[in-house]
């Protein structure tokens, strides 16, 4: 810690917040707010006399509110940097000086309400995201009482009572009545593992950081009797084990089975913890003094910004989402932004440290050559046909499209930024946005070629580059047989595929029409096959209106993985085909082309009204 | 460049891999071959046994020099596999290599119907038939080269952004590291003993 105080290269802003991030990898612009500290960073000492006068007492919260703090403070004795804060939000008040009494205290003139937050500005090459995580705040879950009985802890609470800078020292004490427990009691899995209510997943930290507690409490208090009451003891990692096994024999017992409820006798204050054993099967009770619920670990709750600000995903369990979960771990989807701890998911100290420096190195080969080589597969705006309506903007999942709505300039690709998905290019009502080596001339000129000759046969299949067109290799790897009448055209997503694609297969007379993608959450351009989605949705109801049988117009999502599914979709694609008759396809070309005079009356029209 | 500019025609060269017999042994690749040679722009088509081995590239970069190719179609595998092959290929005969594209006859024609010689022969004409009229549209890209600039934003000053913002300034780059709190440290800085080792944590 005391290490990234000083180190010559590392400016460490606290109190700090990032307001704003744009640009793209390489050349990210950073604006970060720096609040008051009201304590002049450089001189102050530490010495402490300011606090001594400061009348404001409130809990503090770095001890989990189990001892009290001043409003001029310093979270801990080994903080960095070291010196005080105020903390303005409980301060009698600054502006006017309403106490002062901090200010004539100090001796070297540190303190100064004059100090205004501070706006700074930054260019960097990389980002590395490690937010972190919070504690899971039991309230909510009743039956274990942690609202209502004093003696009923969080693994934090625990944490802060046995530590010797806490608030007692280091001597574990029960809070009603000041006297060490001759008996605790944890429970594990506290807002983890459950369907119902907490998080889905485990916690990963949890049951370790049950058995180190358990050792130093029988270290500290040999006599004290220890029970664990848990699911199952997940001591997966390097010397985990031993630990466990350490405990075991230190006499700590572990009681497979979480309690069903606990009760507080009124006079004394102990619990009373009623309890499956899973392991004898019986219903068991029992006394102890304390209780600790091993919290488990969620995201936490301000992360929105940043995830807004970066454009980053989210897994199910709420924790950012890497780029690949095997092969790039500590990558986001986009380039230049790593993770680095818990950030990307509950993970022990050795974790975090081995991911920041996994982080660390996948930073430095980008920042190393000092240059780098961008996409040439990105979109072009064309500013003569925008007409700066901003629905670019709102598909592109990398924020790399700018447009003023309201200043109706039109919108500009930053290329850098660009992965060349080409949703955009696919939803711009204008048809202002060219996709590179993707343009509607070149897909045109596939589909007109793929449906020629037999073409009531044809299936043509639209395939993502990444998931389904991989699909249909792995198909092929497999030597998996298909009807030989389908016919791929690459995109490099599923976005790409304009509705005017498929209107135009349809018009060339093709009896069916398939578009494939990468599953919904897995798509190679983060939420891009959204938009994929939405606009089949939308064609369907066209459909449905003109009179076609929308089962004609396919969208499935296949993976990379899933060459059966290939297959299988397929054929039945092909049972669908079948199922079209000459009569229904020259019925189709009829309300093809009906539509599309109609669309175009409409455009003329709209186009005399403007 | 100065050649291009006073011919604009387009020259394509077609190239049947046979992949040994991985296709030949399903698709007829003298019909494909031959038929590809009708196509419009095709100004020549060859038929290989494979296109990916050096013989085979070589071909390929003497057919752009000689005829004046100005783009290329490789029908073999997936371009998931060889499409950096054949780009870094036409590239080296001074060809953008934007400018080539592929035709998948073998993932998705002989491995896949092998049981159906004719149609996997039609398939795979369809596919060069399409990937022809694909190359013709094609323009010339570039890969753009942007600066990157020396240095790191870390948010969140925990143990995870401590130890980056620590590797990154110790191999000599300027790191911004970005806490909330008026500390660094994070929910470490709480704890007292860490497991397995059971050593304090700060």
């Amino acid at each position: 810690m005391t290490d990234a105080g000083r180190h010559p290269n590392i400016t460490l802003l606290t109190m700090s917040e990032v307001k704003e991030i744009t640009g793209f990898v390489g050349n990210f612009h950073v604006r970060i707010l720096k609040r008051a500290r009201y304590v002049k960073e450089k001189e102050c000492t530490a010495c402490g006399d300011c606090v001594e006068v400061c009348p404001v007492i409130i809990p503090d919260e770095f001890n989990m509110g189990l001892s009290s703090r001043r409003a001029i403070y310093s979270p801990f004795p080994q903080a960095v940097p070291g010196a005080f804060a105020v903390d303005i939000t409980r301060c009698l008040g600054h502006n006017p000086i309403i106490c002062g009494k901090c200010i004539e205290k100090c001796k070297k003139h540190c303190i100064d309400f004059d100090m205004n937050d501070e706006e700074m500005e930054f260019d960097v090459g990389t980002i590395i995201v490690a937010t972190g995580m919070e504690a899971y705040d039991p309230t909510i879950l009743d039956e274990y009482g942690y609202t209502r009985y004093e003696n009923v802890l969080t693994s934090m609470e625990l944490e802060r009572l046995i530590n010797a800078g806490g608030p007692t020292g280091g001597k574990v004490i029960r809070l009603t009545d000041s006297k060490v427990p001759k008996s605790v009691a944890f429970i594990q899995c506290v807002g983890s593992r459950s369907q119902r209510r907490g998080r889905p997943y485990c916690s990963n930290i949890c049951c370790m950081n049950t058995v180190k507690s358990t050792i130093m409490l029988k270290e500290h208090y040999p006599d004290m009797e220890v029970k664990v009451f848990y699911i199952d003891i997940r001591a997966f990692g390097k010397g985990f084990e031993d630990l466990f096994r350490r405990s075991k024999g230190m006499g700590v017992r572990y009681i497979r089975g979480l309690p069903g409820d606990i009760k507080q006798d009124p006079r004394k204050q102990d619990l009373v913890l009623t309890v499956e054993n899973t392991a004898t099967n019986e219903l068991e009770s029992h006394h102890t003094e304390m209780v600790v619920l091993a919290v488990g670990l969620e995201p936490p709750s301000d992360m929105k910004a940043i995830q807004e600000m970066l454009a980053l995903q989210t897994t199910s369990d709420g924790f950012y989402m890497e780029a690949h979960p095997k092969l790039q771990p500590v990558d986001s989807a986009t380039r230049g932004i790593f993770f680095a701890g818990c950030a990307e998911g509950p993970k022990d100290i050795k974790d975090s440290v081995t991911q920041a420096s996994a982080a660390t190195a996948r930073a430095m080969r980008l920042m190393n050559p000092g240059s780098l080589t961008v996409e040439a597969i990105t979109a072009a705006v064309d500013p003569e046909l925008c007409n700066s309506c901003g629905l670019c903007a709102k598909v592109c999942p990398y924020n790399a499209i700018n447009v003023d709505t309201k200043a109706k300039t039109a919108a500009a690709v930053t290329g850098a930024a660009c992965s060349g998905c080409g949703t955009c290019a696919a939803e711009c009502p204008t048809m202002a946005i060219t996709m590179n080596h993707f343009t509607d001339a070149q897909i045109e000129a596939q589909i007109d070629a793929v449906l020629e000759g037999n073409t009531a046969e044809r299936i043509p299949v639209f395939a993502c580059n990444w998931c389904s067109y991989a699909g249909a290799d792995f198909a092929g790897v497999s030597r998996l047989h298909y009807p030989p009448n389908t016919r791929l055209i690459r995109t490099m997503c599923s976005g790409r595929v304009h509705e005017k694609f498929i209107w135009r297969a349809f018009a060339k007379g093709a009896p069916v029409v398939l578009v494939s993608g990468c599953h919904i959450g897995d798509c190679h351009y983060m939420h891009a096959n959204q938009w994929t989605e939405r606009r089949i949705k939308r064609i369907w109801k066209k459909m449905e209106k003109m009179g076609l049988r929308t089962e004609r117009l396919s969208l499935e999502w296949i993976s990379a993985a899933e060459g059966l599914r290939f297959q299988a979709v397929m054929e039945k694609m092909e049972k669908i085909r079948k199922s079209v008759t000459p009569k229904e396809i020259a019925e189709t070309l009829r309300l093809v082309k009906g539509q599309k005079a109609r669309s175009k009356g409409k455009a003329s029209a709209a186009a005399k009204d403007g | 460049m100065e050649e291009s500019k006073q011919d604009n025609a387009v020259r394509i060269g077609v190239y049947v891999c046979q992949c040994g017999s991985n296709i030949a042994g399903v698709v007829d690749c003298d019909a494909v071959a031959a038929y590809a040679g009708k196509l419009p722009d095709v100004t020549i088509c060859r038929n290989q046994g494979y296109t990916c081995s050096e013989p085979g590239q070589n071909q390929i970069k003497n057919d752009i020099k000689e005829f004046g190719l100005n783009r290329v179609v490789v029908a073999s595998c997936s371009p998931r596999l060889h499409e950096a092959t054949f780009r870094q290929c036409v590239s080296e005969a001074g060809l953008n290599p934007y400018l080539m594209e592929m035709a998948n006859i073998r993932e998705q024609c002989s491995w896949v119907h092998s049981h159906d010689a004719k149609n996997a022969t039609i398939k795979a004409r369809d596919l060069v038939r399409s990937a022809v009229s694909r190359v013709r549209l094609l323009a010339a890209q570039t890969e753009m080269d942007v600066p990157v600039a020396p240095s790191t934003l870390v948010i969140g000053g925990g143990v995870a952004g401590i130890q980056a913002a620590l590797d990154l300034a110790d191999s000599g780059y300027k790191v911004i590291l970005v806490e909330k709190q008026p500390s660094i440290g994070g929910i470490m800085a709480r704890l007292d003993k860490t497991f397995p080792t059971m050593d304090c944590s700060i």
